[in-house]
């Protein structure tokens, strides 16, 4: 796939003297989802204002479809949707006045169908006629969705698009991306909520203190840095780990009732085999088992707190 | 040029003025009619008519000034601030759009207002008093540059304020004694003579000077400087905006 967004050493240091961006490298394939993590004050919104071109970059530069966002700023924004964190909504101005406001504001003729299109893909038809003022935060949220696709945006940046948003909605959201996907539209997400980064990405970014840990095919990433566990309940308590089982790692509960094995899903050889026979020989019963897989949100942690 | 852009920038302040037709029509005119009740009435018929025009007809062009300078400065402010007290700012910021074009949007739609309520307080005074206009238009020009002048001071205005309190501080301490003393309400040449110097250091003096020649050809300083100092404000503005947009000053960081 086509790079569309080009990150190249890109810095921010704020006024006060804050470096929220240090020299971030970050290519954004045409056409995919790409889900940028990182814990608050990370670098994630001022890396998406400065591609929008609402904070002025301190060094590096970007190119989005192979135009500069700073020379070629017409090129550039004329592609972009942005859908920002905050909620901030006119408050006298209808659903429908607002949108028309913003496709016109990107260089759009009036387009009375594809507003109708997208309002309805965000179930907004219905308060078309209604002030802003007097819709609910989650409806808030649908109509700076609404004007950010007003323009027909080829790129769209979602900025934490389901914080504070209830399950219902977060579902409708996750059904706009993946409808805007198959129309081909890149879209770009941060959030907090790691479970929206492995239902909806295809490649994950970790970014820390202003710089981008990691970025890698999500499945990739999970397959690598991912753990299994194996947990055995066991028959009868266990005083300690017997020490004919120390090269395993194991850990015993605090009840002592429960063992649980860590093993590398990379490695062909897991181990497995070799502790139950071990365990039998130590005279180690047990009734159960169940194996787990870390998460995209096991991993992010382990990332964030490593710095890798 | 991003001609959508600028139409909707305009379009949709145009709309917010129709939403708020009372505060931006209906309170003007008013306010103009009790000056005349007050000023052209009650105080005016005893006072005698100045360099041959009447009290009342005098004040006419002072009170149009007095109202568009007011009204472009608050609303040219109010229209840049609540879109950044808010955060719907953002959407401008991102738009494809270039400084000039927002200003368009924005500064067109301030002065077209303001042109608006100017008419309608001619049209009003002209219910109470005679009026002539000898220089329609001259009096047209300085009406639009005015306008256009006081708009983008608005806009700079309200751009540099960070808190409701700058955003009234300057029209209440500054524009308003400066256009009360700058000869709404009478001749600087009724002044004694010190005062008609200090009143030459007061850049309204200039505007409302202008305009009131435009009307009944008299004036307190030469029509050539009235306009002269009123392009040279203009251009002083549109020079502080440009620095704002080059540097992106409080829009920015």
């Amino acid at each position: 796939m086509p790079t569309i967004i080009d990150i190249q050493g890109l810095t921010k240091t704020y006024a006060g003297g804050f470096e929220a961006l240090k020299s971030v490298d970050l290519q954004i394939n045409e056409g995919e989802i790409f889900a940028l993590l990182g814990p608050n004050g990370a670098g994630k919104t001022t890396l998406i204002n400065i591609v929008c071109g609402i904070v002025n970059p301190t060094a590096g530069r970007v190119l989005v479809g192979g135009h500069d966002i700073v020379t070629e700023f017409r090129e550039t924004r004329a592609r972009i949707g942005l859908v920002p964190q905050e909620l901030p909504t006119e408050s006298f101005e209808t659903v429908w006045n607002t949108c028309r406001f913003s496709r016109g504001l990107f260089g759009k003729g009036a387009d009375a169908a594809h507003l109708e299109k997208v309002l309805r893909s965000v179930s907004l038809w219905d308060k078309k006629d209604s002030p802003c003022m007097q819709l609910s935060g989650g409806m808030k949220r649908r109509v700076l969705i609404a004007k950010a696709l007003a323009h027909e945006p080829e790129i769209l940046f979602l900025d934490e698009p389901t914080a504070g948003v209830d399950v219902e909605l977060r579902q409708d959201m996750w059904g706009v991306v993946k409808d805007l996907r198959a129309e081909g539209v890149t879209v770009i997400l941060t959030t907090h909520y790691i479970e929206e980064a492995e239902q909806l990405a295809e490649r994950v970014g970790v970014i820390n203190h202003g710089e981008i840990i990691v970025v890698e095919e999500k499945d990739r990433l999970m397959r690598e840095l991912g753990k299994k566990q194996l947990t055995l309940h066991l028959y009868d308590e266990l005083g300690a780990v017997p020490s004919m089982l120390d090269n395993y790692g194991l850990e015993l509960s605090d009840d002592r009732f429960e063992l649980t094995y860590t093993y590398d899903t990379k490695g062909e050889h897991t181990g497995i085999t070799d502790l139950i026979k071990d365990l039998r020989d130590a005279g180690i019963r047990f009734n159960d088992l169940q194996t787990s897989q870390s998460s995209l949100e096991d991993i992010f942690v382990d990332l964030v707190n490593t710095g890798r | 040029m991003n001609f959508h852009a600028v139409q909707a920038i305009y379009r949709y302040e145009m709309a917010r003025m129709f939403r708020t037709v009372v505060q931006s029509i209906v309170a003007p005119v008013l306010s103009t009619s009790l000056y005349f009740v007050i000023f052209g009435s009650a105080i005016g018929s005893r006072i005698t008519e100045i360099d041959g025009v009447s009290y009342g007809s005098f004040i006419v062009p002072g009170l149009i000034m007095l109202s568009i300078m007011t009204e472009s400065i608050s609303n040219s402010s109010f229209a840049i601030y609540f879109p950044k007290f808010t955060g719907t700012v953002f959407e401008v910021l991102s738009a494809p759009v270039s400084y000039g074009e927002v200003l368009l949007g924005y500064v067109g739609a301030a002065a077209t207002k303001s042109v608006i309520i100017g008419t309608i307080i001619l049209v009003t005074a002209s219910f109470f008093v005679d009026i002539e206009i000898a220089h329609p238009l001259l009096m047209a020009t300085f009406l639009l540059l005015t306008c256009v002048s006081f708009c983008l001071f608005g806009f700079i205005l309200g751009i540099w304020a960070d808190g409701w309190e700058k955003l009234t501080i300057v029209p209440i301490l500054v524009v308003m004694p400066l256009t009360f003393l700058g000869g709404t309400f009478y001749s600087i040449s009724m002044l004694p003579p010190t005062w008609q110097t200090i009143s030459l250091f007061n850049p309204v003096v200039y505007l409302i000077s202008g305009f009131r020649w435009s009307f009944y050809e008299n004036a307190d300083v030469s029509v050539a400087l009235s306009l002269g100092m009123t392009i040279a404000f203009l251009l002083a503005c549109l020079v502080a905006v440009r620095w704002i947009f080059k540097t992106g000053y409080r829009l920015r960081s």
